[in-house]
This record gives structure tokens, sequence and C-alpha cells, in this order.
């Protein structure tokens, strides 16, 4: 274990939160809030530690899979505790606990809040809250991978504990390049999205704040009903761009490169948009009779469909009064997730697919037992290593999962809420149902449980593993 | 530059590592073994597909289209050719491709030639001429290959008090007797191109190019000890030796091959009739002992094994003065073998590896010129520039004597078709030659810039 170079990359990881608290501070001064003096107060202390740790690159700058892993782990946990003191400082959320699980739940693009009210806050906390969203979105190591001169392959293992997906490929040879190209179109969709939410009548500042929250999946926003109160133009809007932030990013490099019909080729954008499809379709015909015309119907089922899906967590309705089936459907999407090397968390497409396809081979196996058949997805063998580590993140879920929920128990609250509390937080989505559902809020957990929701956001947004490995003993050890 | 290198194996491995870390180049990677693929791309900052490198479809979606380079490096020599070939017509890249059957090999140059390739390396045949140099030359000579280590320039320093003292330039053949040409000499932190009353002093750095037998006789004319050795006892009978044989044997040198199996010594005494082919067990003491090995001035330790070849040379320090040339195939524990204090240990990966950087740096320096190879000479100093002349143009056809050249630039070298020509007044340039050309103070981009305005 590499400690040196582990705190030399947590240190720039300070540094870069220096950098981005300036921006709310920013918003302070256009607002002219004292809520500005904690921001900048946070983000010199920042600023300090992360160059005590930072000032020297270690002698030993190799980093392995173990390294990579702990860091990024260890890296979202101390970006998240410094990320939560402007909240307590200024008052607007006084305990750190609770300051605590809204800053994880913003980075990790969960969007679940402990906050009854939204439109207390100030704007420059408001801003903060939805800016982690974006920068949760797309990583921060990707966002530092694309920034600081880390070479050798090394860097790699960080992109990797950071990226969801079953396996993780560059889009080009360089690490760097391929980061700043996946920060590239990250930009150019949420300076996109801006533009048509103010066009549509939103003000500048609702219409960053619901960006963030839109194109990172996040979910976080500006008012208490989330998105109930804006016109359907803007509703559209949203629903559109966190349909796309939930595409696998790699479809859009290949845009970029005029290889459009690649994209189509892609199974899993075409089983993602077609999961949308059938389930907003389904939706709808149930929920028929609670709006006035189809028109409202389809809007507000695409809307909460692709709110779910894609793990972002935003509603227009509250889908809790909404019948059964309805309501089950959207359950099931939580788990289901978006594309894998998308912003969005769950399951992800991709892993259901080869889950799917395997079960297939399987199933046939059974019925013909020498059969030798080779899973292959977008025309290519998948490899056995993807397909183990595919069941394995399976099995590893439904145990986090129903761990988690074990823990809630304890809080004698009732099942529903706990069961769609862990699946909205694990999956990095928001809102669940009953106690915790889209009018509600998470402040009625007690503490202990309020951990246990924070570890399965930060192990959701992580795919697992980075966050296990990081409580496991062998990886602490030096050789 | 993009560069892709085709197959994963040792010397693809290190080309990943070398071209992607140092060199600073966006590195592809294609194998037909995933588990090679990912090997190398979890130790490396590169791209890697699975699939066969010699199909199209294969090399288009590893984005043949935007490489500049393409290095073929499978342990297959056809799929080599193929792969280059393919990658060629398929994208718009320079190939080099990595052919080592013997068979192949002496029509390098046709090859190269008639399929368009940037490059050929065979890494047996590379190994083999740097053992030669080893075995022609002492330290005090440098040595700077270029036109794929066709020709040579040698570079040394003239010793105080020597003949050459205050010798104008075109003097020396009249002195001494033989024909060498005088290319560069460096006086203190100054380089020239010298004309023909250019009067040499003591101390100067001189560049020559001159054909391998001449050399040695330049340089025992004007004195300069060449510790040449006389004599070679090589153990082992593979690739390497043959082509060192040959080598040496052209050199004037007397080659001993000591091989094992009964039908390759009928082989190599087929090919190398004028050396001596020994058959017995390389690794017997006796037998080494019998063949003069403490009498002998080189020895070069060649079998399969690095083990063995190790052993061999230890027991050759021990009992004989010669000169030690090791072949060692495995590159991990260089370091240990490093401390054995043999003389001189050859890695023909490593060479493989050497040969083909440095062409990829002539080539991201030629970039953007007609320039096919570009060397650095002298710490920077001059520049040795490799052309290909296309088409009739105004500097083909005219006796090199007419031609109105700039100020210090100098024409050293004539590749005409793999025979190498140390060009004199009377000599021509044809088309289809390629022609090197030694320059310092300006840069040229094309072989007409070498004329006078």
């Amino acid at each position: 274990m590499n400690y040196g170079m582990i705190l030399y990359i947590l240190g720039w990881i300070l540094n870069f939160e220096a950098a981005f608290l300036t921006l709310p501070c920013l918003v302070a001064v256009l607002y002219q809030e004292q809520d500005g003096f904690s921001f900048l107060g946070v983000a010199v202390l920042c600023l300090v530690i992360g160059l005590i740790f930072s000032h020297k690159k270690p002698a030993n700058t190799s980093l392995y899979a173990r390294e990579g892993f702990v860091i990024v782990s260890a890296g979202w946990i101390v970006m998240s505790a410094f990320g939560a003191l402007p909240f307590v400082l200024n008052g607007d959320i006084p305990s750190y606990v609770d300051a605590l699980f809204e800053t994880i739940s913003g980075f990790t693009t969960t969007g679940a809040s402990i906050l009854a009210d939204v439109e207390a806050l100030s704007k420059a906390s408001l801003f903060w809250r939805s800016f982690t969203h974006w920068i949760g979105g797309m990583g921060v190591f990707v966002f530092i991978l694309a920034i600081l001169p880390l070479v050798g392959g090394f860097n790699m293992n960080l992109m990797k504990a950071e990226s969801p997906g079953p396996s993780v490929g560059k889009l080009v040879p360089r690490v760097r390049n391929t980061a700043m190209i996946l920060y590239g179109i990250y930009f150019i969709i949420t300076v996109v999205e801006f533009v048509l939410l103010v066009a549509a009548g939103m003000t500048a500042f609702d219409a960053i704040t619901h960006t963030f929250g839109t194109v990172g999946t996040g979910g976080f926003g500006t008012h208490s009903d989330s998105l109930a109160g804006f016109s359907p133009a803007i509703q559209n809007i949203v629903t559109v761009f966190m349909i796309l932030s939930g595409v696998n990013f790699g479809a859009y490099f290949l845009i970029i490169h005029k290889k459009p019909r690649q994209v189509l080729k892609m199974e899993e954008v075409r089983m993602y948009l077609g999961i949308i499809l059938a389930s907003a379709l389904l939706i709808a015909f149930n929920v028929r009779d609670m709006f006035g015309s189809w028109g409202e119907t389809l809007r507000h089922a695409f809307f909460q469909v692709g709110s779910i899906i894609t793990t972002t967590g935003f509603a227009t309705v509250d889908f809790d009064l909404w019948p059964q089936f309805s309501k089950t459907i959207l359950i099931i999407l939580m788990f289901v997730g978006a594309c894998a090397g998308s912003t969005g968390g769950g399951i992800k497409v991709s892993r259901i697919t080869i889950l799917l396809k395997t079960i297939k081979k399987e199933l046939r196996m059974i019925s013909h037992p020498r059969s030798v058949k080779k899973i292959a997805m977008d025309g290519h063998r998948i490899e056995h290593e993807v397909v183990r580590s595919t069941n394995v993140f399976i099995a590893v879920y439904f145990l986090v999962f129903f761990t988690s929920v074990l823990l809630l128990g304890m809080d004698e609250l009732d099942f529903t809420t706990n069961f769609t509390a862990v699946a909205a937080t694990l999956n990095n989505i928001g809102p669940g149902l009953e106690l915790v559902g889209p009018t509600q809020n998470f402040s009625i957990f007690s503490a202990p449980a309020k951990f246990v929701l924070m570890f399965d956001m930060l192990a959701g947004r992580l795919e697992l593993f980075p966050m296990l490995l990081l409580f496991a003993p062998s990886s602490w050890k030096k050789y | 530059m993009q560069i892709m290198i085709v197959g994963c194996g040792k010397v693809g491995y290190t080309l990943a590592d070398q071209l992607s870390g140092e060199e600073d180049h966006n590195i592809i990677v294609v194998d037909r073994n995933p588990d090679r693929i990912s090997r190398v791309t979890n130790d490396f900052d590169v791209m890697g597909y699975v699939g066969d490198g010699a199909s199209y479809s294969v090399l288009k979606e590893a984005d043949i289209d935007n490489t500049d380079l393409l290095i073929a490096v499978t342990d297959s020599d056809e799929r080599n050719l193929l792969c280059s070939l393919i990658a060629k017509k398929a994208g718009n890249c320079k190939a080099i491709a990595r052919v080592r059957n013997p068979i192949y090999s002496s029509e390098g140059e046709f090859l190269k030639r008639e399929l368009g390739l940037a490059m050929i390396i065979n890494p047996e045949y590379a190994a083999a001429s740097e053992m030669a140099r080893i075995f022609r030359f002492p330290s005090a000579i440098k040595i700077d290959t270029f036109a794929k280590g066709r020709i040579e320039l040698l570079r040394f320093r003239i010793p105080v008090g020597n003949k050459l003292h205050d010798t104008p330039v075109s003097n020396i053949r009249g002195k001494l007797g033989c024909e060498v040409l005088v290319c560069m000499v460096q006086r203190g932190e100054e380089v020239f191109i010298p004309l023909g009353d250019f009067v040499l002093q003591e101390k100067d750095i001189v560049s020559i190019v001159a054909a391998p037998s001449r050399a040695s006789q330049f340089f025992r004319k004007i004195g300069v000890e060449t510790n040449r050795v006389p004599n070679v006892l090589i153990v082992g009978g593979g690739k390497i030796t043959f082509y060192l044989a040959l080598r040496l044997i052209h050199a004037g040198i007397d080659v001993k091959i000591i091989e094992q199996n009964r039908q390759r010594c009928e082989e190599l005494s087929e090919l190398l009739p004028k050396a001596s082919i020994i058959c017995g067990d390389g690794t017997d003491q006796n037998l080494l002992l019998e063949e003069g090995l403490e009498q002998i001035r080189g020895f070069a330790a060649l079998t399969n094994f690095d083990e063995e070849n190790i052993l061999l040379s230890l027991f050759a320090k021990s009992k004989s003065k010669a000169k030690l040339v090791t072949k060692v195939n495995r590159i991990s524990f260089d370091e240990v073998i490093e401390n054995l204090g043999l003389d001189c240990i050859v890695y023909p990966k490593y060479i493989t590896t050497e040969f083909i950087i440095q062409y990829v740096r002539s080539m991201q320096d030629s970039m953007g010129s007609n320039v096919e190879n570009l060397y650095k000479l002298n710490d920077n100093r001059a520049e040795a520039l490799e052309f290909l002349i296309k088409e009739e143009s105004p500097v083909v056809g005219i006796p090199l004597e007419k031609l109105q050249l700039k100020k210090n630039i100098l024409i050293c070298g004539i590749n005409r078709y793999g025979k190498i020509i140390i060009p004199g007044g009377q000599d021509k340039i044809k088309v289809g030659d390629s022609v090197i050309v030694v320059v310092t103070d300006y840069r040229i981009h094309d072989i007409l810039d070498i004329l006078e305005d």
C-alpha cells in the first residue's frame, strides 16, 4: 500500500474541492448573501490541508489496483466530509450528520434529502447542493485525470474504480484524453440544456441548478414540489435530458466520430430505450384516468420513468399515489438503472443484458448439456472474467441491499419505507415510496440509519467494490 | 503520433511501454490473445483490441484510419507482412514488419520496396550486426548507423601527433592510399562539413564513411589501434551465428563455430564455406580448450539457453583474454547479469525495440517534409537526412562534382537497391536511389534544397 501516493492524491482532491467551493462564493456575492463566507472559509481550509499533502510528489508514484480502489473510495468520503461543512457553518443544516447525508447524497447524485423545506435555503447553499451533482455525475477522479498529468498505466486503475459498468473501456488510447472527451461531452450537454431551459422560461438560477441535477442524474431541485410547478415544456426538456444523460457516453463519442449507425447497433442503448418506452406506455395506460388528457398522461409517465431509470429522482407528480402496478414498475426500474458509462446509477442495463444472456445460456446448457455457446454483446465475445464479475456484482449487490434493509429495520418504520429507502439510495435515485416518497424526506431516520444509507449511496455510486475494499483489512496491509 | 502495435509478445510489450511512457505517443495494441491484451492495458496507458491484426475489420475497428505507424511484431513473418500490407491499403500509415526467416531477410530490400514498407526488422540480423561491430571496433571509435544500419558513420578523435594532423582532406587519399569520405569534423563546439581544402588538426573529432574493409585499413594506416579481433569462436549455430559469421568473414576475421547438431553443421558449412565448423557439445570444457579457447581473441556465446551462454562466457573469461559477447534473450534479470562482469551482453529483443524506437523518433522529426529519415548527429549539432529520389529532378543524372551545393552540405552515401555507394565526384544520383545527406546549420525539407539557389 503506497500511503504517500494516497495522501498526495487526496491532497489534490482537496485542492480541487477548494476550487469548486469558490463557485457558490460567487453565487453568494451575486445575491449578496452572508453565506458566502462559510463557503470561502471551507475553501481556504481545503486548500491549506490540500497543499500540505500535495506540495511534494512522493518518490514512489506507483499505483496498483488496490491503491486505485482505496484512493477513490477514500477520496469520495473526504470530499463529502469537507463539502458538508459550509451547510453547518452557515446554519442551513445545523446537524453535521444531516449535512453529511445531504452532501453525500449530492456527490453520489442520489438526490435524497433530509430537508423538509428546500426553499428556506440560501441561494449559495442551493447552488452548492446542485453543483455537487454535476461534479459527482461524471466523477471527480475523471476530472482530475483530465487535468493532472499523472503519467503511467496506473491511472487507469483510478478510472476503473470510479466509472460505472461491468467493463470499463477507454475511448481513445490515453486515459487523460478519454477523461477530457468525457468531460467535453458532459459540458456540452450541460450548456445545451441550460440554454433550452432558459429559453423555455426558467430563471437563470433555476435553470443552472436543475441542469446540474439533470445531467448529473442527481435530483436536487430548488422547490419543495420538485418540478411539478414548472411548465410542461420545461418538464419535457428535463425528461429528454435525463434520458440522454443515462445513455452510455461512448455513444456520443461515436456520433462525434460520424459513426451514428454503430450507436443504433449498441445493444445496451437499444435495450435501455426499449425499457423506457415499454414502461412509460404501460404506466400511461395504467394511470390514464388520473389526468385530463393523453398528452398530460404521457408527459408524466415518461418523466417519472426517465427520472427513475436514469436514477435522477425528479418528480412532476406524487407517484406514491399511483396504482400498485405503476409503482411496482417504477420500483423495478430503480434496480435496472441507466447504461454503463453514463452518469446514472443502478445495476446498469448492460449487466442486466449480460445476466439475461447468461440465463439463456444456462437454460440451453440444461437441455443440451454438451452445447458450447459464448456470450456476445455488440458482436464481441464477452470474456468469462466479465460474466463472472457481473454475477459476483449481483450477489454482492443483494447482500448489501438486504443487510441495509435489516439494519434499517431497527428504526421500527414500515417495510415499504425501509425497502424503498435502501433501493433509492443504493441505486442513487432519491425518493422512494411511503415515508420517503417524492413529497417526503429522509429526516425521519435515526442517525445510525442515516449512516447506513450514506454507505449505500457511496457503495452504489462507486459500484460496491471500492467501498467494500476500503473496509477490508487485507487492502490496508503494507504488502 | 498514433502508433498501432500488432502482437504483444515481449517486443510488443516493451515497445508499448517505451512508446507510451517516455516517448509519449498514443498507442493501440492488437493481439489475438485476450490475456496478453489485458496485461498490457493494465500495465500501461494504451488502448487494447483483441483480434487478428491481419484482418481488415479488426484494423478498422482499432482506428487504423488515424494511425500514423503500424508495427507488426507477431511471431509469424507472414502475418506481419500481410498485416502491414493491409494496414497500408486500409489506412494512410507507415508500416514496420518484423521478419526473421533468413529466406525473406535476404530479400528484405525487395519486399520493403515492393510492399511499400517503412522498415523490415530482423532481430537476429540486427543483433548480429551489433555483435560484429563489437568485434570489429574498439570503444574509441563511435559508430552511428543509418540507412537501416547499412551505412556506418565512424567517429573518432585524431590523436595528438597523428599523421592526419595538418593534412587537407583532399590529400588523405594520396597520403594514405585508401578511400574514405570525411563527412564531418567537430572542432571544439563547432561542426564543419569539410571541403577538399579543409585542413584537419589533432584533437578534431572526425566522422568518416567507408566500406567495412576499407575502414579497418584506414584506421591501421593512420595508426589508430582498431583492436579488431583476428579470430572469433562462436558457440551455438543458430540464425544469429549465421549472420554474425557472415559479417565477420566479410570483414576478414577468422570464424570458428561449435554446434551440436550434425545436420545444422552441414548446413552451416555449405552457407559459410570460409568458416570452420566443429560438430560437438559447446559446453564440453575439453572441446573448448582443444579448439584453442585460451588463444582465442573473440568469444561469442550464442546458444539457445541464457544460462548456458552466461556460464560459457564466465568460463571463457577465466581461461582467456578474449573479448566476450553473450546473448541473453530474457530481459527480466538484466541487472543481475550486468553485475557478473561480462564485457558485452546483447539482448536481441532489446535491440529490436531500440531500432524501432529510433525509427519512430526520426519519423516524428521528419514529419511534414519529404525526408524519409532523419538522424541527429554529434549531440544534435548536425543532421543526416535520407531522401528517396522518386522522380527526375535537377539533381538526377549529373555528376556530383558538377552539382552546385550549398555550403555545409555533403552527400555521404547513396543506397541503390540495397547496394551502398560511397560517392565520389563522378558518381551520379539515379531515380530510385535513396540519398543520405549530412548537413549543419539549416533545415532542409526536400532534396532540391541542397542546391544553391
